[in-house]
């Protein structure tokens, strides 16, 4: 069966019809396409960036978090990055990255998004406009051309459909670790003159086969499935490695895909949220697993050449609300992570916790905008120019000037 | 065979069972609206009778809270026997609501059933929700389908499943004797998600103050084990003093709160808020502006009549297009693949069901566990990416292989799809090696696909 969909896969190839070909045909008129790596994560629900990055060192962290604040020593003790900022005790892998100056942390961050709702700011995050609804697609997508990437595979979604960041007029590809026994070629044959005249079931189907198989070594972890034979999407109690994994995997491959998005859910702590053990806690440690195991997966060579930037749509209250939880918010943290990234610092604009530099007395405020970091990434790591990332990736956006020094030269 | 029948089968109903096109008669608008005067059918529980209501589901649910407290250190297969005995209650009622849309013989209630539940989405996915999500469904929806809109705002405003999933049940007046006493405090998120997704919408300019005002409003509706609904309200947890949402003042008592979610559901936004979704949901994924419209005039001046929504989406000219256009959602999918070869017929051992519930999770949906309280997605784009369409390919042509020796597939074709099968699917079909892939490549079709 495997070899069944390889042929095909060629046979696609040969006629011209699969993205990969596609690609290639717009190098004469971009850039080509370098052998870097870039993973966006996306987090979905809010993380609390209190928990996930404790300032420690902030005179008023323990008394704000209340049961919430984690401790710096003894058992489940945080992880000290500088003194000053420390991961949760969930984030071992991470730390080992800090310490191997391979993870920046970002703190006071968030999307140029200020209400609190989860769907526009998701949308925000994703769309990469200033406000809600602005723009129909994502920011990713439109930075591809400018990346040297057109329609094909060269950018990946790790999901049934892309995200929103992912979407727009690149055609890109996604893929989830597949549980049903696959369809013969005839048969897909067949299928596939059916869908001739519909454009969507078409494009999707082709880039389905082609995805489905190069990556027939990413399939190969019986965790990804469930005990019904189901999927185990990122969802909020899904396993994260599966995913994760067959992302490393797939990005591993010489002609595979430069460009991946990969999404968790399951951070809207705002019951029993837990401190060093508990809800937030164990969903943690399954990203931080996820991690290793992506990182892992593309063994050395490709981690050295891949920044992973990892985002939420908004951060929470500072303070524990009545049911040991966490409110919706405003500024948070985020990661910028791999073998590429000049790691080892934490970047933040700190201004403390007492409530009257709180947003609204009550979020953590926002003092750095993502898309800066976003910008960063995309023009040290993708060689994004300076004209793509103001006109087209990140229009209006002239406030959120491009981080520096992320990346290693 | 007329067109029309078939669209109303299809694109209202939840596809063809055998015979079902014929039967609508001549007036497929008429065979719509007939389903929908009166409240939804329930599902039935595997013993045959009727699931239990929720107040004893909440006792159920603290009676085993004790017994795995009781057995704690002790016994390991016990404790094993009580986390899946939540599970099993949640797995059997939705199979009841599966079988439902296998086989009822109102499939447009049903359909509005499922738009309804998806609208005020209650997942196992937070909260201790995996008992009470079917009795949310039975109790909070079916009765409702035909009703004003706000006496179902707030039959779900105050069901149990609700106020587990959004955290409400934690939430404590900070001011009220129960605040003073424990600490405890207000936690906004049914509060925030009632103005933002289930009535006024996220731009209708309700503020951060609106919304700890009607989380202040809620305070004390928790869950009671002794009422048979399983909601109570809790005096000593609710925020003392006069509350002020959206202009309006609220006393600080349970009249108050009920008088909140009915004004929440009377408001203008609301009435823009539910007509486009309910145009997305039945009409297209980009509804004209001119069909919302209709449908929020109408939402308005019947006082959110529900019933009349329906009829008003029915006789929109736009919702009859010939050509399909709504991808089918993976529930959509499998059900109306199994109306069109009439399963799962007694399945006594529950089987055909199952495998159907668990083919519609693999492709990505499954009712219920929603990543989020947005619920599942109303438009096409979110079921047509590369790896779903490959899953529902996969699914077809393993229906397609369980098919007897004997199975006619172009009679099931003439029979569930008549004038909306599109010449391409029957030459393939003709062609197709085995009767079993002539089915498959029928339910792989662009227009089986979509509704």
């Amino acid at each position: 069966m495997i070899l069944d969909r390889r042929s095909l896969l060629q046979s696609f190839a040969a006629a011209g019809i699969i993205g990969a070909m596609d690609a290639r045909a717009h190098f004469a008129c971009a850039a080509t396409p370098g052998d870097r790596r870039l993973v966006v994560v996306i987090l979905r629900g809010a993380l609390d960036g209190l928990a996930a990055a404790p300032p420690h060192g902030d005179k008023d962290y323990a008394s704000v978090r209340g049961d919430l604040a984690l401790q710096t020593s003894g058992t489940g003790a945080l992880h000290d990055l500088d003194g000053f900022f420390g991961l949760h005790p969930s984030f071992a892998n991470l730390k080992t990255l800090y310490d191997n100056r391979q993870l920046i942390v970002f703190h006071n961050i968030c999307s140029p998004y200020r209400d609190r709702s989860h769907f526009e700011g998701q949308n925000v995050l994703e769309s990469g406009g200033a406000q809600p609804h602005l723009l129909q697609d994502g920011w990713l997508n439109r930075a591809l051309r400018p990346m040297g990437i057109g329609n094909g595979d060269r950018a990946l979604a790790i999901a049934q459909t892309p995200p929103l960041m992912l979407s727009g007029k690149v055609q890109t590809a996604s893929w989830m670790p597949a549980v049903m026994p696959a369809p013969d070629e005839l048969f897909l044959n067949q299928v596939r003159a059916l869908y001739a005249n519909d454009a969507v079931l078409q494009e999707s189907l082709s880039s389905a086969l082609a995805l489905q198989a190069a990556s027939q070594n990413a399939m190969d972890d019986p965790a990804a499935v469930g005990p019904n034979g189901q999927k185990r999407p990122g969802g909020a109690y899904g396993n994260l490695t599966p995913l994760f994994q067959g992302a490393g995997k797939l990005l591993a491959a010489l002609d595979g895909p430069r460009v991946a998005t990969l999404e968790a859910s399951g951070w809207d702590t705002h019951v029993t949220e837990g401190a060093a053990d508990g809800q937030l806690a164990r969903r943690l440690q399954m990203l931080d697993a996820a991690i290793d195991a992506m990182r892992t997966a593309m063994g050395r060579e490709v981690w050295d050449k891949t920044a992973v930037v990892m985002a939420t749509e908004f951060g929470r209250t500072v303070h524990p609300n009545g049911s040991g939880g966490t409110d919706h918010g405003t500024g948070g943290a985020a990661f910028l992570f791999g073998g590429a990234v000049q790691g080892g610092q934490v970047k933040a604009e700190w201004v403390g916790l007492r409530s009257d530099v709180l947003k609204d007395g009550r979020d953590q405020p926002a003092r750095t905008d993502l898309r800066a970091l976003f910008k960063g990434v995309l023009a040290e790591h993708m060689d994004v120019p300076n004209s793509a990332l103001e006109n087209t990736v990140f229009p209006d956006s002239g406030s959120a000037a491009p981080i520096k020094g992320l990346i290693r030269a | 065979m007329s067109l029309e029948a078939a669209i109303a089968v299809h694109r209202f109903g939840l596809g063809a069972r055998p015979g079902e096109i014929e039967g609508v008669g001549a007036d497929p608008k008429a065979w719509l609206t007939a389903q929908i005067g009166m409240a939804a059918e329930q599902p039935v529980a595997p013993d045959g009778g009727a699931f239990p209501n929720c107040g004893t589901l909440v006792r159920q649910e603290q009676a085993m809270i004790a017994e795995r407290r009781a057995i704690k250190a002790g016994d390991p297969e016990a404790q094993k026997k009580l986390a899946g005995g939540r599970m099993k209650i949640f797995t059997d009622e939705m199979a009841g609501r599966f079988k439902l849309g296998f086989t009822s013989s109102r499939p447009f209630a049903e359909h509005l059933v499922w738009f309804w539940t998806n609208h005020f989405t209650v997942s196992t996915t937070a909260g201790r929700t995996l008992n009470f999500c079917g009795a949310f469904e039975r109790e909070a929806i079916r009765p409702f389908i035909a009703d004003k809109f706000e006496n179902m705002l707030l039959a779900v405003a105050s069901h149990p499943a609700m106020l587990v999933y959004l955290n409400n049940n934690a939430s404590i007046g900070p001011e009220s004797r129960a605040g003073q006493r424990t600490g405890k405090g207000r936690n906004e998120n049914l509060g925030r998600e009632l103005m933002e997704l289930y009535s006024l919408g996220v731009d209708s300019g309700y503020t951060q103050a609106d919304v700890i005002a009607l989380a202040n409003i809620l305070t004390g509706w928790s869950l009671d084990p002794k009422a048979a609904s399983g909601f109570g309200y809790f005096p000593n947890r609710h925020q003392p003093g006069v509350q002020t949402l959206r202009g309006r003042r609220y006393a600080p008592d349970l009249k108050g709160g009920i008088e909140a979610v009915r004004d929440l559901a009377r408001d203008p936004h609301t009435a823009h808020h539910i007509a486009i979704k309910f145009a997305t949901y039945f009409i297209a994924d980009e509804p004209s502006p001119q069909s919302v419209a209709r449908l929020e005039r109408v939402f308005s001046q019947t006082g959110g009549d529900l019933k009349a929504l329906a009829i008003a989406a029915v006789e929109d000219d736009a919702a009859w297009e010939p050509r399909p256009r709504k991808m089918r959602s993976p529930v959509e999918y499998v059900t109306a693949g199994y109306r069109l070869l009439n399963l799962p017929g007694n399945d006594a051992d529950g089987r055909l069901t199952r495998a159907a519930m668990a083919s519609a999770r693999a492709m990505g949906e499954f009712p219920m566990t929603a990543p989020s309280p947005k619920g599942w997605p109303l438009t096409s784009d979110a079921w047509s990416g590369p790896d779903a369409v490959l899953n529902r390919i996969e699914w077809a042509k393993q229906v397609g292989g369980k098919m007897p020796p004997d199975f006619n597939a172009a009679r099931v074709a003439d029979e569930g799809m008549g004038p909306l099968i599109a010449p391409a699917t029957r030459t393939a079909m003709a062609r197709a090696e085995t009767q079993g892939d002539a089915l498959a490549l029928l339910i792989s079709s662009p227009e089986f696909q979509r509704r």
